[in-house]
């Protein structure tokens, strides 16, 4: 079992998780924290930003002045944003099978992987993680398509050149990589690949493991996975949260006795506390509006916005606020507000029981009819109309690179009475506002995080116990910044295996079982001694026929009838090729007895899945790293042969595509024998 | 059991009764026992025993008995150690000071039980008058030791000399320290309560280290919050133990509030109130461990040291107020209540003592605060309002509600909103905040009140009569009482031993005091809170009519007064109200139907009615003997068997 690990951002994750075959991809989160090194794309011609000087190298040489621009200190890539992706070089994606989406944020890689790297498998997810998920993309396409852009920078990722520019344009990493944002057609087409799971639902993945999502607790629709066969069990944790907010809380019984726990997704932001940041919002937000000042929340159209607009709508009338206008600026927040109000059956209890009364399970609905809320496409159009301050504008994107919230900074910036809030922890706050500086307005800094801390972390593995716990490494040593604080770290026995970006971990977990399925009519031939109470025992003799990762014992086949009338002894009389199928199930496949069968035309093959397919002729056989290739060239076949596993790949019949035979130890196949 | 006379010698167990030897036979048989229950029955048996008697007989009964209680140190883990605790301060309290056996057992004592068990009994020897140094001294560095661990652990660099010397590396507290999260929490919390329980007191040790427990309070106020950084391992443990412990941030805050009666360097007291503000700023203090560090840091600044030969704040604290009202501001904005009656209870208390310091004057008007305060007079949560309606009242006392440009304007609008809230607002606080403002305003003579104190009186209580919460009737007597007061004079001594004769007010000043009263109808509020449902009420009532009868003893002859049908119709209404038929108002009074009233209603008899708890009925033998028969019929017994 291996974990290929393609992405650093221990938030943001994609993995891939080979597991008896199959291969199966843990997310595709998109880090889009490469765009802070871009300038902002502004919505309305901005004189302050056309105007930056370019940035020329210490020799005073200029040649970069196109490319990059200078402003209060800092140097910024001037161009389309870029996006850092998953690697695509670890593993060929296209020999992925499925991929399961945990949450809506942790899909945004998804038309970078399925369109481009030839991807022909399924997607996993759940109805609002799509729904909202392509909310989050149209948002994304929609904020950079309207603002073109003539100039794509690429001379600067020369690594030659990178190396003389200044931090963090310096330090950036797998520049050579970053990608401009997709196109609508990719998302759709992305997008239709997936198929929508509910919760618990299990799901067969040919034979030879089952996924199933499980609430999470952090996001509408949010899910952890459980992959499992019937003697392994591997549990995703991504993004999951035990706070009471508005989704299903997270389901954490159907994780327990889980082999392997990977672990990912935990708050960005451990020492602040989401009900503490709440409150700073709400009084930041307060007093900036009692004081005649507006506000700007940049965040993303779905998520932690629907609480904040509860919290204020419990808050605004007794904080003074009620006339106060709320606006919600976004290309799709019509249908963010919208489709929030009926995913009722991923709500938490409390809000689906209002779904009965009936009531809106979200109060926003309540706001948008008394008008204290409302929510635009954009800055052009009904808003600059109704547009009156101060006001409380919540508007994308919370990188501050692109959407409307660069016009608004542009025009509330030069003002300390305005205040910018910084809800979304995915960015850094100080970097976000540094193609703004010199900036007046007031900047606070509350970072609501509602997935798991550290302690919420330990008690959940003390309450599950798993026995590997896999994290990204960010989690098994304190923050850089607070190294003292060795409370924020994974705190488990045994230590969790870490891994980071690019590295391939053999997870410390052998597969010892395998079920084998007794044919009604061989069992009832089972004659079961008890050796002790309780514990009967029978020999069996049989065939092992394996397909699409199922074995089942079947009765052997009849012998052929003797020609001599010669009584043969009982034993050979059962299983005639015994000796001859023995060594194939217990050991390796000796190749060269291998071709010559396949070259043989006999009777009764003695590689029974093999069945009717014998005597051919132009066999080559390749030796690999691991093993051999046998090429049936006249079938099209190709018959890969490996230490634990075989396959055979062939075009003209698709029910033996994924045929493997396992080495199954000897006594794994006395147990399964075992009649209780 | 009786003890002996004075001066013999203590009882032989053998000159003892019987039933004594039987009791003291079978507390040594549970003194023994291997069940914990039954020596923790013995030993609080002693304590009883001990804190109630101090014959010689119990000296007698000490010496029989501390053989079997010192055996109980030997056992490990100590059994029952609360209990030995509270016997051992018991006879330490009425054994005599040369009792060396005692004091031994107690330093015995004091070495064998846990950090956490030897707290308690540390802070009560060193509340003991008379006790040994040595013994005194080990005792401190008991509740010393869990602040010295945390000092060295927390500290950067080799420093100053340590919280005790010695002792720092007691590794018996630093094994509990870090054993578990309860534990550490536990021997904290409670070193620092004892340790702010002793600080006040004459007793305490000297030289008491205030220097190193402010760096210790400091200390564990950063561990909690996470902004120390320590390089060793135990201080890196502890650290992740203490972040973000609420508790032991309360006990430190309540601490270091306590250290405030002391002095300490001028470096120290920098860091006091930057953790403070630290705390006051962080949106992850708790709304608790904020109502804490304003009460803490109220302490601080009010005693903080005055510039010498100038009346106004010293700079230090005049930077600190610049830095702190815009904290009080957006704490003001808190969606939770708590976090905002806080604020207004911190911002009252600092208005109260500093209102006149032109510094402090100067800082709050140039910020929003005082705006604030008055938009929390329509919070939505009543504690809130109350506390906003207290701290306006305050404000404007010192004339810091008013805006420069119109004082007066703003100052009438407070005083109808005010008005407006005792009339209208559907809780109790903010109506009897009220209550309290006006007394206030009307005692300390606030000039918008002075301007027409009869107008205003009268419209309190009118109110006030009408309200249905009885502490807002009683507020209401205590207002009528002050401008009573103000009217005829102060009231006698309250001593009830005190001889002085009762000073009755010239006559022409009472009788313009009498008209004023009926004018603000002062009586009919008296005398229909006189019959008040609720006694405090009329207890307060009667208390204010029989003043003013002994203030208006002179005026008028009992007898013309009281043959009027005034009189007579006022009496009757007055009886239908005792009846309890308060509808009928009582109608415009004159000053001689006041007189003549006071003097036939049978105030000392009601007094004395009153004076009778409510419950002096169930309190009875009587009422005790019908429990008991009551009890006894249930049982179905002869009633004779009660006795």
């Amino acid at each position: 079992m291996k974990l290929y690990c393609l992405s650093g951002h221990p938030t943001l994750p994609c993995n891939v998780l080979k597991f008896k075959s199959t291969t199966i991809m843990l997310d595709c989160g998109l880090d889009m924290t490469s765009t802070l090194n871009f300038l902002p794309l502004p919505l309305v011609q901005s004189p302050r930003l056309s105007n930056l000087p370019g940035w020329s190298l210490k020799d005073g040489n200029a040649f970069l002045d196109k490319e990059l621009k200078e402003c209060s200190g800092h140097v910024f890539v001037d161009s389309v944003p870029e996006f850092c992706l998953p690697e695509t070089e670890l593993i060929d994606l296209s020999t992925v099978d499925v991929i399961l989406i945990s949450n809506y944020h942790c899909m945004m890689a998804l038309p970078y992987i399925t369109e481009h790297t030839g991807f022909t498998g399924t997607v996993y997810a759940t109805e609002p993680s799509v729904q909202i998920g392509r909310l989050l993309m149209e948002e994304l396409v929609n904020f950079i398509e309207r603002v073109p852009k003539a100039q794509s920078a690429s001379l600067w990722k020369n690594k030659d050149i990178q190396r003389l520019l200044p931090s963090p344009l310096k330090d950036a990493v797998e520049v050579s990589t970053w990608r401009r944002c997709y196109t609508m057609q990719e998302v759709n087409s992305a997008l239709s690949k997936i198929q929508l799971v509910g919760y618990s639902q299990k799901i067969e993945l040919f034979g030879a493991v089952q996924v199933t999502p499980l609430s999470s607790g952090y996001a509408l629709g949010s899910s952890n996975w459980i992959i499992q066969s019937h003697y392994e069990k591997v549990s995703y944790v991504s993004g999951s949260s035990l706070l009471t907010t508005h989704p299903q809380p997270m389901d954490q019984a159907s994780l327990k006795n889980s082999d392997v726990l990977i672990l990912t997704g935990l708050t960005q932001i451990p020492t602040a506390n989401p009900d503490s940041m709440v409150g700073e919002f709400c009084s930041n937000l307060s007093q900036t509006v009692r004081n005649g000042g507006n506000v700007l929340v940049p965040c993303y159209p779905s998520g932690v916005i629907y609480d904040l607009l509860e919290c204020l709508y419990q808050y605004i009338d007794s904080a003074g606020l009620s006339s106060i206008p709320f606006y919600f600026i976004s290309p799709v927040a019509n249908s963010s507000l919208e489709f929030s109000q009926i995913f009722a059956e991923w709500l938490c209890h409390n809000k689906q029981t209002k779904v009965y009364l009936p009531e809106p399970p979200f109060p926003h609905a309540e706001l948008i009819q008394t008008n204290k809320l409302k929510h635009y496409p954009s800055i052009h159009g009904d808003f600059s109309n109704d547009f009156r301050q101060p006001c409380v504008v919540f508007t994308g994107h919370p990188s501050l690179r692109f959407g409307d919230v660069v016009h608004f900074m542009e025009l509330w910036g030069k003002s300390s009475l305005n205040t910018v809030i910084f809800t979304e922890p995915d960015f850094s706050y100080l970097e976000a506002l540094a193609p703004y500086q010199p900036l007046a307005m007031k900047c606070i800094y509350c970072p609501i995080d509602t997935r798991l801390n550290f302690i919420q972390v330990s008690k959940l593995l003390k309450e599950v116990q798993p026995l590997h716990v896999v994290c990204p490494e960010q989690y098994t040593q304190p923050p850089p910044a607070q190294s003292h604080r060795i409370d924020l770290m994974i705190d488990c026995q045994p230590p969790a295996m870490s891994y980071r970006r690019a590295e391939v971990l053999a997870l410390p977990f052998k597969r010892r079982y395998e079920k084998i399925e007794i044919m009604p009519e061989l069992a009832d031939s089972l004659v079961p001694m008890e050796i002790k109470p309780g514990v009967s025992l029978a020999t069996v003799s049989a065939v092992l026929h394996t397909k699409d990762n199922k074995h089942i014992l079947q009765p052997p086949p009849r012998p052929a009838q003797p020609t001599g009338g010669k009584k043969r002894k009982r034993a050979s009389d059962d299983i005639p090729d015994c000796k001859v199928l023995k060594p194939l199930l217990s050991g390796s496949i000796p190749v060269e007895q291998f071709v010559q069968t396949l070259e043989k035309s006999t009777q009764h093959p003695p590689v029974p899945f093999l069945l009717e397919q014998h005597g051919f002729s132009d066999i080559k056989v390749e030796d690999t790293a691991k093993g051999h290739i046998v090429l049936l060239q006249e079938a099209e076949t190709l018959i890969q042969i490996e230490e634990d596993s075989t396959h055979i790949i062939c075009d003209n019949d698709e029910m033996l595509r994924m045929i493997r035979i396992p080495r199954i130890p000897l006594s794994s196949k006395l147990r399964c024998l075992c009649l209780k | 059991m009786r003890g002996p006379a004075e001066g013999r010698r203590s009882p032989q167990a053998c000159d003892w009764p019987a039933c004594a030897q039987k009791i003291v036979g079978h507390i040594e048989d549970s003194l023994c026992s291997t069940a914990i229950p039954q020596v923790t029955q013995a030993l609080s048996v002693l304590t009883t025993a001990f804190g109630h008697c101090h014959g010689l007989w119990t000296q007698g009964l000490w010496v029989r008995l501390s053989p079997l209680v010192a055996r109980l140190l030997e056992k490990d883990p100590v059994p029952a150690s609360h209990s030995l605790v509270d016997l051992l301060l018991s006879v330490a309290r009425s054994a005599p000071s040369s009792d060396r056996g005692l004091w031994e057992t107690l330093a015995q004592t004091l070495s064998h039980l846990s950090p956490t068990q030897a707290g308690p009994l540390a802070l009560g020897i060193l509340k003991l008058q008379d006790c040994p140094q040595a013994l005194r001294t080990q005792a401190f560095g008991i509740l010393l030791q869990p602040l010295a661990c945390v000092l060295e652990a927390a500290a950067q660099a080799p420093g100053p000399p340590g919280l005790l010397e010695g002792a720092a590396g007691d590794s018996m507290t630093v094994d509990t320290l870090l054993s578990s999260k309860s534990a550490c929490v536990g021997l904290l919390c409670c070193a620092l309560a004892h340790l702010g329980l002793l600080q006040p007191l004459p007793q305490r040790p000297s030289p008491w280290p205030q220097a190193p427990l402010l760096g210790a309070a400091v200390t564990i106020l950063r561990l909690c919050s996470g902004s120390a950084a320590p390089t060793s391992d135990v201080g890196g443990r502890l650290c992740a133990i203490l972040v973000g412990c609420g508790r032991v941030q309360r006990a430190a805050l309540d601490f270091l509030g306590a250290l405030s009666q002391g002095t300490g360097p001028q470096e120290l007291v920098t860091q006091v109130f930057s953790v403070l503000l630290e705390y006051l700023v962080s949106p992850e203090s708790s709304s608790m461990v904020l109502k804490k560090a304003f009460q803490a840091t109220l302490r601080w600044l009010l005693s903080s040291p005055k510039t010498p030969g100038c009346c106004d704040l010293d700079p230090h604290t005049q930077l600190f107020l610049t830095e702190l009202l815009p904290v009080l501001q957006k704490r003001l904005c808190s969606p939770c209540w708590e976090v905002r009656d806080s604020g207004l209870e911190f911002l009252t208390q600092m208005t109260r003592h500093w209102g006149g310091q032109a510094g402090f004057r100067q800082a709050l008007l140039a910020s929003e605060v005082p705006e604030l305060t008055k938009q929390l007079l329509r919070d939505p949560e009543s504690y809130v309002r109350a506390s906003a309606v207290t701290a306006t009242g305050q404000l404007s006392s010192w004339g810091l509600c008013a805006s420069p440009e119109c004082p007066g304007a703003q100052q009438e609008s407070l005083l109808v909103e005010l008005l407006h809230i005792l009339s209208t607002d559907s809780e109790g606080f903010p109506r009897r905040a009220v209550m309290q403002v006006f007394t206030e305003w009307l005692r300390d003579g606030h000039a918008d009140v002075a301007e027409d104190a009869e107008r205003f009186v009268a419209g309190v209580l009118q109110a006030a009569s009408r309200d249905l919460d009885w502490e807002v009737r009683a507020q209401g007597l205590e207002l009528a009482l002050v401008f009573l007061e103000q009217l005829l004079g102060q009231r006698g001594s309250h001593c009830p031993y005190a001889v002085a004769l009762p000073e009755t007010a010239p006559p022409g000043v009472l009788a313009q005091a009498l008209q004023v009263l009926c004018r603000v109808q002062l009586f009919e509020f008296a005398f229909r809170a006189l019959f008040d449902c609720d006694r405090p009420v009329a207890q307060k009532s009667c208390d204010l009519l029989l003043f003013l009868r002994a203030k208006a003893a002179p005026c008028g002859s009992p007898q013309e007064a009281g043959d009027s049908p005034n009189v007579a119709s006022v009496e009757a209404t007055l009886q239908r109200w005792q009846a309890g038929e308060q509808g009928q108002p009582l109608g415009y009074l004159e000053p001689g139907a006041v007189v003549a009233l006071l003097r036939s209603v049978d105030l000392e008899g009601l007094r004395d009615t009153l004076a009778e708890s409510s419950d002096h009925v169930e309190k009875s033998p009587q009422s005790l003997l019908q429990d008991m028969l009551a009890a006894v019929g249930v049982l179905g017994e002869n009633e004779a068997d009660c006795y």
